[in-house]
């Protein structure tokens, strides 16, 4: 039987990676994350886990270790926070270009300098050439249903996957969370094979060097399997509603059907929104949202497709991305990508972009509808609007 | 007290000896190079049930490139830095699926070892994982096209150490660095002295912990000397106390295995073109401190 508590989205971390029946975990201390391996080292003392639990002395080695097991045939988890994050950036391309089906959980957290431990997306954004599926969480189910997805899906595609979530916001808030009964999950995620492993029976040799004669068609291979990972988190998550009741896409409109303008969302600010939009809503403002979970692989035909197919034709006239997080001389990672995806769109709609919350600065109901009115006075979007900015 | 040549004859061809050949031939490795003779001795010794890691390192290549390889074992290659995480990582994935008899080996350079990879190394024994670690000691970063590494002795010439202004720092004593670690298992060997090697990695193999092996690896590109000399390079190195053959175990006993002859380190230096420029003070100074840290070996042997 399924349980509800109330739990830190942390521990939510923590309960996906028992369900999962993770074999080895290697970690560091970090916060916002840390209270994710305290738990589980709890867990794991408790002898509700059994795994390995190798306590490394950076996040460097926690990654290198996390890559070695799952080579070796275990099921794997790390978790980590900006950084950590930034140390890992070397290992995370061996662990994707290795075909590494692990799950990292990363809160998002500001880069330093200055200090900062609150919530901004730029530690995972920026890691965005690694080859890691990327996986953006508005509640504290979500992290849990998606930490137990993460793994079925790694191990569908070969590649690992990043759970995201905000630092304290989610992290250290308390929501009340549908806890599955293991026995479901072992049927929903069967035990870990994978086809080639660390095996003195079968010798195979790992991730050699590799000449301009062969590097490319791996590339090519891994990209084909990033392409089918939309599907197959599709095929996931329908099976994981099928089981639990709950459903999950790669995106997800809110108020679309009859909206001039959408406010495109990741992470828990999609919650703030949603209560920015119902209060605009009873104003009379036709506005909605987009909430993207997935960043990669991007979901540039989801995208499309949820902006160009709404009922009766019906045309987005704006759509304003909300960006907690800056690539400087870039702009809004978010707004970046979604300009591409929808460039030579004849239907698409004016992009317009934001940056607010860096650094864990609040956004409120009142900072998205600062957005909001900026986008709906506007008739072209120019360059990113900063919200909430003193000047 | 010496530890039993029992495997093969001092002088008898590797040949002769009856373990199975894990390192087939074509792999990439130059004439004479010594990190070659060392994998092919120690696998022998090792077995098949083994799993190998290799980082960035002349290593990283000598397996061949994809789709070949030269090791009938199953190998790892790893990022530069990893090797004691990565050795982890495969033992906790082992053991966890009930393979806790499988070894695990990394295999990595003196600069993966005393420079960059230190740190996770220093962690995996300080865990005392249940893992061989090897260092392959060229001394120096040989992949790359010989640059100094904190492995390169004094007064050496490297890429970054040209004549003018070689090598200025002294070689990082690792030995003393993992004795303290107080790991079960700590030893140097060379290819010179195969029964030596081999029979030390039949001792790891029996030993549970942390095991750490230092061997002396020539590399005739870098030690600018003639491969069909390397084998001779190597044992002088030995015989005039520049590289001493012993083995702590628990960061405590101390065993000299090999009994030098204590010839002069000239006779070490003079066959090799990485030292060709050294002057008369230069060798003084380093005939001086090689016979210190001999004694400090024997001292520590004589309390053991
Ligand atoms: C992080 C990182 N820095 C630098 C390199 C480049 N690199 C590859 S091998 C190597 C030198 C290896 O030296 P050593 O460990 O002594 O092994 P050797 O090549 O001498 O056998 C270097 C610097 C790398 N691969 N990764
Ligand atoms: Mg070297």
């Amino acid at each position: 039987m399924s349980k509800k508590e109330v739990l830190m989205g942390n521990h939510a971390t923590s309960y996906g990676v028992q369900l999962a029946r993770t074999q080895v975990i290697a970690a560091y201390p970090i916060t916002p994350q840390t209270q994710i391996v305290e738990e589980l080292s709890e867990i794991c003392a408790r002898g509700d886990l059994d795994a390995k639990f190798i306590k490394v002395e950076s996040e460097h080695s926690a990654m290198a270790a996390t890559i070695a097991a799952s080579k070796a045939g275990a099921r794997a988890f790390t978790a980590t926070s900006s950084q950590g994050l930034a140390l890992m950036h070397e290992l995370l391309f061996w662990a994707a270009y290795g075909r590494c089906p692990i799950v990292l959980c990363n809160v998002n957290r500001a880069m330093a300098p200055g200090w900062s431990i609150w919530s901004d997306q730029t530690d995972s954004l920026a890691q965005r050439d690694t080859g890691w599926i990327q996986i953006y969480c508005e509640t504290n189910q979500e992290v849990l249903d998606n930490m137990i997805m993460a793994f079925k899906l790694a191990e569908t595609v070969n590649l690992p996957v990043m759970v995201v979530y905000d630092a304290f916001i989610l992290s250290h808030t308390y929501e009340p969370v549908e806890i599955p009964d293991i026995s479901e999950v072992d049927k929903f995620l069967p035990p870990f094979k994978p086809k080639y492993k660390l095996d003195p029976s079968a010798p195979y040799t790992f991730d050699p060097l590799c000449t301009p004669d062969n590097y490319m068609e791996f590339r090519h291979i891994m990209e084909e399997a990033h392409e089918g990972t939309k599907k197959a988190y599709l095929d996931v998550a329908k099976d994981f509603s099928k089981r639990f009741k709950r459903k999950y896409g790669i995106l997800e409109l809110i108020d679309a059907e009859d909206a001039d303008i959408l406010l495109v969302t990741s992470g828990s600010m999609t919650s703030t929104t949603r209560v920015a939009v119902q209060q605009l809503r009873k104003q009379g403002e036709k506005v909605g949202i987009c909430k993207l979970r997935m960043f990669r692989p991007f979901p540039t035909e989801a995208l499309k497709d949820a902006i160009g197919n709404l009922n009766g034709g019906h045309r987005i006239e704006k759509i304003a991305v909300l960006d907690r997080n800056i690539s400087h001389g870039g702009g809004g990672i978010w707004s970046k990508e979604i300009k591409g995806a929808l460039f030579g769109m004849s239907t698409a709609p004016k992009v317009f972009s934001y940056h607010l919350g860096l650094g864990g600065r609040d956004i409120t109901p009142d900072t998205i509808k600062e957005a909001y009115e900026h986008v709906k006075n506007n008739d072209q979007p120019k360059e990113t609007v900063w919200i909430g900015l003193k000047r | 007290m010496r530890t039993d040549p029992h495997l093969f004859k001092q002088g008898e061809a590797i040949q002769n000896y009856e373990q199975k050949e894990l390192m087939t031939s074509g792999h990439l490795a130059c004439p004479g190079c010594g990190g070659a003779l060392a994998m092919r001795m120690a696998l022998k010794e090792l077995g098949e049930d083994l799993v190998v890691v290799i980082p960035a390192c002349c290593w990283a290549v000598i397996p061949g490139p994809f789709p070949y390889s030269n090791m009938k074992v199953p190998l790892m290659h790893t990022a530069f830095e990893t090797t004691g995480a990565v050795i982890s990582g495969v033992r906790a994935a082992l053991d966890i699926q009930g393979k806790t008899e499988t070894q695990v080996m990394g295999w990595a350079g003196d600069g993966g070892t005393f420079d960059i990879g230190l740190q996770a190394l220093s962690a995996a024994a300080e865990r005392n994982e249940n893992v061989i670690y090897v260092c392959y000691d060229n001394e120096a970063y040989m992949n790359t096209g010989i640059q100094r590494s904190s492995a390169t002795p004094e007064y050496t010439w490297t890429t970054t150490t040209p004549t003018e202004f070689p090598e200025a720092s002294p070689k990082k004593n690792i030995d003393r660095i993992m004795a303290a670690h107080a790991i079960p298992y700590m030893a140097t060997t060379s290819p010179a002295y195969p029964h030596d090697l081999m029979a030390k990695f039949k001792k790891a193999k029996e030993i549970k912990g942390f095991r750490f092996i230092h061997i002396l690896a020539s590399c005739t590109a870098g030690w600018k000397i003639d491969s069909a000399r390397s084998i001779e390079v190597m044992r002088l190195a030995t015989e005039t106390n520049a590289f001493p053959i012993y083995e702590v175990e628990d960061g405590e006993k101390y065993t000299i295995n090999i009994e030098p002859k204590g010839l002069p380190i000239n006779d070490y230096l003079k066959l090799q073109g990485r030292f060709r420029h050294m002057n008369d003070q230069q060798r003084e100074s380093t005939q001086r401190s090689v016979t210190k840290n001999w004694e400090w070996i024997k001292k520590q042997a004589s309390n053991s």
